[in-house]
């Protein structure tokens, strides 16, 4: 009888808060991931980056000295200043691949024969992997035999050494980037673009608006949520971008084309590398300058579903 | 027939091996063995002589992994503290430092106190030694020393020099003849770092370049500064390839094959694929770093390769029976030999195979190095020295006018590095 009595009113306040607790069920898995696997390592991160520790041995408590010696070889002009300058150098250049993904996809936006090759001709090096890419690249800048000497030989200038010039490596570094990162941007654009309204085209075409005009002012604001997204991507690639680096040049020549990722790496876990709290601290400092990115990202997602509603 | 002969000799060993061990009762359970020899030459010498040992031990269950040769070097934190072999290969001097103060290697005293071991391997125990105990046992080394195209030395009418200056007569002369000096790559920095080792302890001798490399001396110090000034002299005349900071050694090498390049200062191990590229011993031969200050005694870069126990093995019994057998005279003549590593043996009972440059490199480590052998700068140096070093290095070979700089920030670095 109790039991029974005890099942009923089970039951009742599983139907009264079936509406709140439902979505907190389904979000349970995805928040315990999140929890174990991006938020306690970034606390986890603060703490080890207290600690002068090679990953073997004891911890030892450091205070914030990993920080002041981060702080110095800015003023040095050490390595921390310089990946840090080529930071905002990926930054600044490798948004170049959103206008030029916007050009692709609008050039590709066509009814032509044969059309879907080309489109997938432009999205084959976003495939094709990271690693690939900075082979590729690499011979292409190769000082004896790449193309890219060769070319220019032909317009009469000298040889150049792309990735052995201190100079010159960052971006040629991010050139092979924007390869890949140009196909993602456009593949956004070219479905951005199925979704822009032709009756608003058509109206406009009425108007007398063509070319330019309306491109700038009927076309690109309906593609803002993939211009959106498209940044958001772009940001956060030139942020964390590694893998070049450490195929192309492995953050030479004498370090010139390292970026606070490859840093990072490279005292914390490469072969000469056993600094995991020096390696923490520039993991911290990389984080606070996505931290400012992120929180725009989240305030204008958070200001666009306000608006929807 | 010679090989033959050899290999029947191998057998005899083997068998006398195999009774003195069956006496020193069986071995059971279970040996894992991680390898770093992941290129095919040393992974196939290592596979057999693991079955060589396997035969002797036929209860023991041997479990091998090969992991790649650069994967390993970040592996190794990972696999001693969490999930450890009973063997594992590694490099002597200062590249086990870190595992040793952490306690992950296997104190091995005890088989340094044998009294094979201590005889035939006392060449190599300071190598082995920290903190007065030994911790592995060396399984090979290589000397280092200029390789250099001969014929282009006859061509020009040049002879073997003795003296640094007689080096930069020769490199003149090649120069003039539209060829570079010297090849080399130090896109991955360690290259930059073997001709710092001889230019310095040829400029101020063994003892010095020790205590550089364990921080008692400043960068800054003008006897470190000579040693860049000899370097500069060759940089000054052009005498590397221009863009060696885009090249790994390998891709050096066609510049020597080509004939547009004429010295290659390398471990012995660059002569394997030099030979696959199709110079014959005619064309390619080898000398000892010429003398710069004649005031200091010679000495020779020889990194030794090693094996350790983990502290955590679980069978160390079978392990310290394993690295017995590694270091015996007839193994180490064994898997030293051409057709094997290509390498010099450890232990002093053990013959030299009949190679060229093998030969030569044993006679000038024996008796032509009374300075003393040196591991290679980035074993001798800590980690993190070596690598800010080497980095400076490149940089001072691209923009030699630096050097100023360049010092100044290595000092920084030392005074960090080393409490």
């Amino acid at each position: 009888m109790t039991t029974a009595k005890q099942q009923t009113a089970g039951a009742a306040w599983w139907r009264r808060n079936q509406q709140t607790l439902t979505p907190w069920l389904f979000l349970a898995p995805g928040v315990l991931f999140f929890l174990v696997y991006v938020i306690f390592p970034i606390f986890q991160s603060f703490g080890i980056s207290l600690y002068e520790w090679d990953g073997l041995g004891e911890p030892e408590y450091v205070g914030l000295r990993n920080y002041g010696d981060l702080y110095w070889e800015f003023v040095d002009r050490d390595a921390f200043f310089t990946s840090l300058k080529n930071n905002l150098v990926w930054l600044a250049l490798y948004l170049l691949a959103i206008p030029a993904g916007l050009f692709i996809a609008l050039f590709l936006n066509q009814t032509v024969t044969g059309i879907r090759l080309y489109k997938s001709l432009f999205f084959f090096p976003f495939v094709i992997s990271q690693v690939v890419v900075g082979l590729v690249f690499t011979w292409f800048y190769d000082p004896t035999f790449g193309l890219l000497n060769i070319l220019l030989g032909w317009i009469g200038l000298g040889p150049v050494n792309v990735l052995g010039d201190e100079n010159y490596v960052t971006v040629g570094i991010i050139a092979a980037g924007l390869w890949p990162q140009t196909a993602y941007c456009m593949i956004l654009y070219l479905t951005g673009l199925n979704a822009v309204d032709p009756e608003q085209v058509e109206a406009a075409r009425l108007d007398g608006a063509r070319g330019r005009r309306l491109l700038w002012h009927i076309i690109i604001p309906q593609l803002r949520p993939a211009t959106f997204i498209a940044f958001v991507v772009t940001i956060i690639g030139a942020l964390r971008s590694f893998d070049l680096i450490s195929i192309m040049t492995a953050g030479g020549p004498f370090g010139s084309s390292r970026v606070l990722a490859y840093y990072m790496f490279e005292v914390a876990l490469s072969e000469y590398g056993f600094r995991m709290g020096y390696g923490a601290a520039i993991a911290v400092v990389l984080f606070f300058i996505m931290l400012c990115f992120i929180a725009y990202f989240l305030h204008s997602m958070w200001r666009e579903e306000k608006g929807a509603r | 027939m010679r090989s033959i002969l050899k290999a029947a000799l191998f057998a005899a060993a083997a068998t006398a091996a195999l009774t003195t061990a069956s006496a020193a009762a069986g071995l059971s359970g279970n040996l894992k063995i991680f390898l770093d020899t992941s290129n095919p030459a040393p992974r196939a010498t290592m596979e057999k002589m693991i079955a060589d040992f396997q035969k002797l031990h036929p209860d023991l269950d041997i479990e091998t992994t090969v992991i790649d040769r650069e994967e390993y070097k970040t592996q190794i934190r990972n696999f001693l503290t969490a999930n450890p072999p009973d063997v594992n290969t590694w490099y002597a001097a200062n590249r086990m430092r870190p595992y040793v103060e952490a306690g992950l290697f296997e104190d091995v005293s005890d088989l340094w106190r044998e009294r094979d071991i201590a005889r035939n391997l006392v060449s190599t125990k300071g190598a082995m030694t920290i903190d007065g105990k030994q911790w592995g046992v060396p399984y090979t080394y290589y000397q280092w020393g200029v390789y250099y195209r001969k014929d282009i030395y006859e061509e020009l009418g040049l002879d073997e020099p003795e003296t640094f200056e007689e080096f930069k007569a020769n490199c003149r002369a090649i120069l003039d003849s539209g060829r570079a000096c010297v090849t080399i790559g130090t896109k991955f920095l360690w290259t930059a770092g073997g001709w710092f080792d001889y230019l310095n302890m040829r400029t101020n001798g063994f003892d010095f370049h020790m205590d550089l490399a364990a921080g008692e001396v400043a960068w800054t110090d003008p006897r470190v500064r000579r040693t860049f000034m000899n370097w500069k002299d060759l940089i000054d005349m052009g005498a590397f390839i221009d863009n060696h900071q885009t090249y790994s050694w390998q891709e050096a090498l066609p510049f020597m094959v080509n004939g547009d390049a004429v010295h290659y200062l390398m471990g012995n191990f660059a002569v394997a694929p030099l030979r696959d590229a199709g110079l014959t011993d005619d064309q390619l031969d080898f000398y000892q770093f010429p003398v710069i200050n004649p005031n200091v005694e010679l000495a020779e870069d020889a990194p030794t390769d090693t094996f350790h126990i983990p502290a955590k093995a679980a069978n160390k019994e079978a392990a310290r029976e394993f690295l017995r057998f590694v270091v015996s005279a007839d193994v180490q003549t064994e898997i030293n030999n051409g057709a094997n590593l290509g390498q010099l043996p450890v232990n002093a009972k053990s013959s030299v195979d009949n190679d060229k440059f093998l030969n030569k490199g044993f006679r000038m480590l024996s008796s032509n190095s009374p300075g003393g052998v040196a591991q290679f700068w980035d074993r001798d140096a800590p980690a993190e020295m070596a690598k800010v070093s080497m980095e400076g290095f490149q940089e001072f070979m691209v923009k030699p006018g630096d050097l100023d700089r360049i010092l100044r920030k290595l000092e920084r670095a030392r005074g960090r590095i080393y409490k």
